[in-house]
């Protein structure tokens, strides 16, 4: 089988919906099977997925920490919609303190962009796979 | 090649498979997944993809006649409804199921849409390349 290029969209919570985690092993097995795991979409829900506030008990997967691994190990960019972040409160130091926020939950290698990156995956790889509760 | 000629059409929106397909889904009220999917759509246009836009379920329901901000204390979903035709977005299918399930009729919506059958939604999806279900 030939190698693809795959773009994953996540619309789903942690912990609340088994989409987040289905992501995350999706996105795990597209590495394992020698594809490239090229962008991850953080939208609608999903943006919840990229807070370094996030604290799960020990014995859970940490699913951020699993987004981060997938970025250290295979280079995988991590987008966060900022516009469904900003809604929720998932904003980096940028986007903090242009709204005179003294907090924020967005550490790179999660980077805050706009919709039309979204496109962009869409446009550029062989898939792009929805997760959504 | 599609025309989906055995439709009663509304309108003359064209038929063809365009870039992108968005599915909306959800109503205009309770949740953002409307005004998520809506935003995909508009920027994905600004972007220069052509887009269609299929409503299924409550989704027909965004493009009521007469729908007003506050009641929830959301502001609503109808000015981006408003500014389709402004970034060119002029291919809209709707389930034709979903509106009769509803009582609606062309009468009742904003935009013209193209009713589908079932027969015709699965090949609506089938026809487009890229699609985003909201």
């Amino acid at each position: 089988m030939p190698m693809l290029t795959y773009a994953l969209l996540l619309h789903a919570a942690p912990y609340s919906h088994q989409a987040a985690l289905s992501a995350l092993r999706f996105a795990e097995t597209v590495v394992a099977g020698g594809h490239r795991l090229k962008t991850v979409f953080f939208y609608h829900d999903g943006v919840h997925n990229a807070s370094a506030l996030m604290s799960p008990p020990q014995d859970e997967v940490h699913l951020a920490d699993g987004w981060k691994r997938l970025h250290e190990a295979h280079g995988a960019e991590l987008l966060v919609c900022v516009a469904a972040g900003l809604r929720r409160g998932v904003l980096d130091t940028s986007e903090a303190s242009r709204h005179g926020l003294a907090v924020h939950s967005v550490e790179p290698p999660f980077e805050l962009t706009g919709v039309g990156q979204l496109v962009d995956a869409m446009l550029a790889n062989d898939r792009l796979i929805t997760f959504a509760p | 090649m599609t025309t989906f000629s055995d439709m009663e059409t509304v309108s003359d929106v064209e038929t063809v498979p365009q870039d992108l397909l968005i599915v909306l889904r959800h109503p205009p009220h309770g949740s953002q997944w409307l005004r998520e999917g809506l935003d995909v759509a508009l920027v994905a246009a600004a972007f220069g993809q052509r887009v269609g836009l299929l409503f299924q379920g409550d989704g027909v329901y965004a493009l009521l006649k007469g729908q007003q901000a506050g009641a929830l204390g959301q502001k609503g979903t109808h000015p981006q409804i408003a500014m389709l035709e402004m970034y060119d977005i002029d291919t809209l299918w709707a389930s034709e199921t979903a509106l009769a399930e509803r009582g609606l009729s062309a009468d009742d919506l904003m935009l013209p849409v193209v009713p589908l059958n079932a027969e015709a939604v699965a090949e609506c999806f089938a026809l487009h390349p890229h699609a985003l279900i909201f």
